[in-house]
């Protein structure tokens, strides 16, 4: 196989516009595992999209039973909100940290980014079984159908994400700042900034606009 | 303790599922028994269901889908026989079961036979093609097969373990809801498609990443193979369409399980919601299985006609223009369900602006062959069966595609015809064209001619006898799914069809007969070159089988076709003055991840199914602490030591010297 002989790169400008970029090769690790994680979070921005649909369909299908406006506490959200953007900032401090391995800055980040993710569920968790002691829970109505699964749907990430956090401290802790932890550490900071970005959809739409009398 | 499952799930007073459950399950016992007593187990645990080799992966998935294959035909024979007989009367099959076959014979074909195999030789293939060791993701690409594999597993558990779906293969609610089905079928059903859905997508995304950011120097885009753009365009499709399924049956299990008004008739649920969901899927998901179709047929019609693909990049063009339009059609799918002629218009326009795509293949195609050298060898012979066959189908296509036709044709017999001459002329031909064109690569030795054309004739013949009748049964009227019928006009069609089914089954004998016979013979068909058809890109560049490192050099792509260039340039040039430095190669280690992960998706579907909470917990926890162990194990690399891949390298290359030097010396 005369793999090392150089010919003149005949097809390499088809257009004959006197550049010719010749494709380097395999791209690195690093690149490989951040560009397949983006595609992984690209489908799960579409699986969102479908409940996103599901509750643009159904949010007027109230069945007699409470609106958007009867049940939603802005001041509730808005601390949810707050914790959720807080601890993305936290988060990009532990991911900067891991790059420059620092191990306490690192923990530091991460603990922080943990407890806010925590509260936020809390929160959550509080507003949900409220609406269930009610008697306003999802098989109330089509609407509260699609809100439940909405919002819970985005709190499953979340907590898988706290679930996923808590072994990466573990990793680091463990296995220090191996490359493969690295490229972990790359794509769960990546996954919790979309949950971030999933969750201001959900806040306008479900909140702002749903909240709207 | 054990949810709802008890006795009264086997079907005791039904003899067909039983006695059919009962075979299988000695089969398997056999097979289990003759690998443990022969002492295989090892080799097939380390060789095989612990590797993470691409190669070995899609060879599996080959495997799970010619066995689901056999599966889902004997529920075809099953449902023609069934409807030659039941004739103004009840015939064999009692409605509940007839119901059950032909949602299983469609879930099954489509999820469990045309998916794995696409993606068993897009796997095989494709790193191949793009000269690279390895696809971007092994050990999730194992852990993609097994899950798929789980999908079918529970499928099958079905057949003797409660009961399966009654409700077609896509489930529509309110009929797949809770109250008209209240029993464990529909939920077998959406797990099993959950959790093979979990690792279809998997495989998507490694593929993507794989095409995108894994290929050899030189390789620009417009120098890949047509298998690796259609792979691209497959799994972009599976990437953002496949995420909608899972949207769509999570809502469909939250109605069904916890009480939620997705889909229901009460509290507001909205029906077409599911509609619309799940065809925005469905539509893709046609593609996603003839896109690859369409790479291996140009692949082989290039290579049988010893040209160069005709308009390579109107090729490519119209590889991602289906890829784009196939998502602007799904309305099409339910026409006559009152979206107004508005709608309707735009959509039926949308559907037939893709038959523009697709004929700009076909002439391609066409033009390939015009005027080439071209041997009708198995494959070949399957792409030609491909044209002409596919041309029909894709013609009554259009004509569905018409609003006003659709509404005389919706749900009719003429429908099934129409989508089985598109996913049988085209996907299945392709499959079964790339499993002949590529058997040499993956196993060192060629499949035999005779037996793979009596194949080909015995089934191409046999698929149109089955299913022309079934057009003009359509056309007399009769719909889909009938367990039996009173119109005597319906009858001869039925018997004809059952005919054809008779023939096509003795297609899929010489298939069988073909292997054996090939595996037997295998020392005569040796492949010891590499490139037994003379082919042209480079899969066919490395020995047959090939390496587990692939290529003992990242190969330098200068063009298109690049291996018929490289055998161009060694036929002037000779070998001799390039003496390669061989260097270690890194490979992944072989890991059980996949397997043990899949075993534990095995134990909490079926605990789902059943609601046996406490196992479906055990289950979720077992998957986690796979992950985790995954994930901390220290050695996840092995080298190949230089002198190794030499040994390995040069065996091959003098072969290919003494073939290429024997060419030019002609």
């Amino acid at each position: 196989m005369a793999m090392t002989a150089t010919v003149g790169h005949a097809h390499a400008d088809p257009h004959h516009i006197g550049v010719v970029i010749e494709h380097p090769g395999p791209a690195s690790k690093r690149i490989v595992t951040a560009y397949g994680f983006w595609v992984f979070l690209l489908s799960d921005i579409v699986m969102f999209s479908c409940f996103f649909a599901a509750y643009a369909v159904l949010s007027g299908q109230t069945a007699d039973g409470p609106k958007g406006s009867e049940i939603f506490e802005q001041r509730n959200v808005a601390i949810e909100t707050v914790c959720l953007l807080l601890s993305s900032f936290t988060c990009g401090m532990a991911s900067i940290a891991a790059d420059v391995r620092n191990r306490f800055w690192f923990y530091l980040g991460m603990a922080v980014t943990c407890v806010l993710g925590v509260i936020f569920l809390v929160i959550e968790f509080r507003e949900f079984a409220d609406l269930v002691a009610r008697g306003y829970g999802p098989s109330r109505s089509a609407f509260l159908t699609s809100f439940f699964s909405l919002v819970g749907c985005h709190g499953l990430h979340v907590s898988a994400g706290v679930l996923w956090l808590l072994t990466m401290m573990a990793q680091v802790f463990a296995k220090g700042f191996r490359a493969d932890v690295l490229r972990r550490m790359m794509c769960f900071a990546l996954f919790w900034h979309a949950l971030d970005i999933i969750w201001v959809g959900v806040f306008s739409v479900v909140y702002l606009l749903g909240g709207a009398p | 303790m054990l949810g709802k499952l008890d006795w009264s799930a086997i079907p005791f007073d039904q003899p067909i599922p039983l006695v059919a459950g009962a075979v299988v399950l000695v089969a398997i016992l056999a097979v289990l028994i003759w690998v443990v007593v022969r002492g295989h187990l090892p080799y097939l645990w380390h060789e095989w269901i612990t590797s993470v080799d691409h190669k070995r992966i899609g060879v599996m998935y080959i495997l799970l889908a010619s066995v689901m294959l056999l599966r889902g035909g004997s529920d075809a024979i099953m449902m023609r026989i069934q409807q030659a007989v039941a004739y103004q009367s009840q015939g064999y099959l009692p409605p509940e079961h007839y119901n059950q076959i032909f949602s299983a014979h469609g879930t099954i074909m489509i999820f469990f036979v045309a998916m794995p195999f696409v993606i068993g030789l897009m796997n095989l293939v494709v790193p191949l093609q793009l000269g690279v060791r390895d696809v971007a993701f092994p050990t999730l690409n194992s852990v993609g097969f097994w899950l798929t594999a789980t999908g079918a597993l529970l499928v099958n558990i079905s057949l003797v373990v409660g009961e399966f779906a009654r409700t077609g293969w896509l489930a529509f609610p309110p009929l797949s809801g809770l109250s008209y089905s209240p029993g464990v079928g529909v939920d077998y059903y959406a797990w099993s498609l959950q959790i093979s859905g979990v690792g279809t997508l998997v495989a998507g995304i490694n593929l993507v990443t794989t095409v995108l950011k894994l290929r050899t120097r030189g390789m620009n885009y417009l120098r890949m193979p047509m298998f690796c753009w259609t792979t691209l365009a497959s799994n972009l499709l599976i990437v953002s369409a496949f995420p909608i399924l899972t949207a769509t049956l999570a809502m469909l299990l939250l109605d069904r399980y916890l009480g939620f008004h997705f889909f229901t008739n009460e509290a507001g649920g909205n029906v077409m919601m599911f509609m619309n969901l799940i065809w925005a899927w469905g539509h893709p998901e046609v593609y996603i299985l003839v896109l690859p179709a369409f790479g291996i047929f140009s692949e082989v019609v290039s290579t049988f006609s010893g040209k160069a693909l005709f308009g390579y990049r109107s090729m490519v063009l119209a590889t991602m223009a289906i890829c784009v339009v196939s998502f602007m059609v799904w309305l099409h799918h339910f026409f006559t369900m009152g979206a107004g002629p508005d709608v309707n218009a735009i959509f039926g326009i949308a559907s037939m602006i893709i038959a523009i795509p697709t004929g700009v293949k076909i002439y391609n195609w066409l033009f390939t062959m015009y005027g080439g050298r071209i041997r009708f060898a198995t494959p070949m012979l399957w792409s030609v069966g491909f044209m002409v066959t596919f041309i029909i189908g894709g013609l009554t296509g259009v004509l569905v595609a018409v609003p006003p036709a659709d509404f005389m044709l919706h749900n009719s017999m003429f429908l099934v015809a129409h989508f089985h001459n598109v996913i049988i002329g085209g996907v299945l031909f392709g499959a079964f064209a790339g499993f002949e064109y590529w058997f040499p690569k993956a196993f060192g030795f060629r499949l035999d001619e005779r037996w793979g054309k009596a194949a080909f004739w015995f089934t191409f013949t046999g698929f149109w006898i089955t299913f022309m009748p079934l057009y003009i049964a359509g056309m007399l009227g009769m719909t889909r799914r009938l367990q039996h019928y009173d119109v005597a006009a319906w009858r001869p069609w039925m018997i004809v069809a059952a005919f054809g089914m008779a023939v096509l089954s003795i297609g899929v004998i010489c298939q069988i007969m073909q292997l054996v016979v090939s595996i037997r013979n295998r020392e005569a068909l040796r492949d010891r070159t590499g490139d037994p058809w003379d082919g042209r890109s480079l899969e066919w560049a490395t020995s047959s089988p090939p390496p587990v490192f692939n290529f003992a050099f990242h190969p330098d792509v200068r063009g298109e076709d690049a291996y018929w260039d490289m055998k161009a340039r060694a036929q002037q040039q000779s070998f001799e003055h390039d003496v390669p430095e061989y260097q270690d190669i890194e490979m992944p280690r072989n890991s059980p991840t996949g397997f043990v992960c899949a075993f534990f998706a095995s134990i909490m579907g079926f605990a789902l199914i059943w609601h046996i909470w406490w196992m479906v917990i055990l289950g979720g926890i077992g998957a986690f602490a796979t992950f985790v162990v995954f994930a901390w194990r220290d050695h996840d690399e092995y080298v190949i030591p230089a002198e190794e891949v030499a040994r390995i390298d040069r065996v091959n290359l003098e072969e290919r010297r003494s073939l290429v030097s024997m060419a030019g010396a002609v």
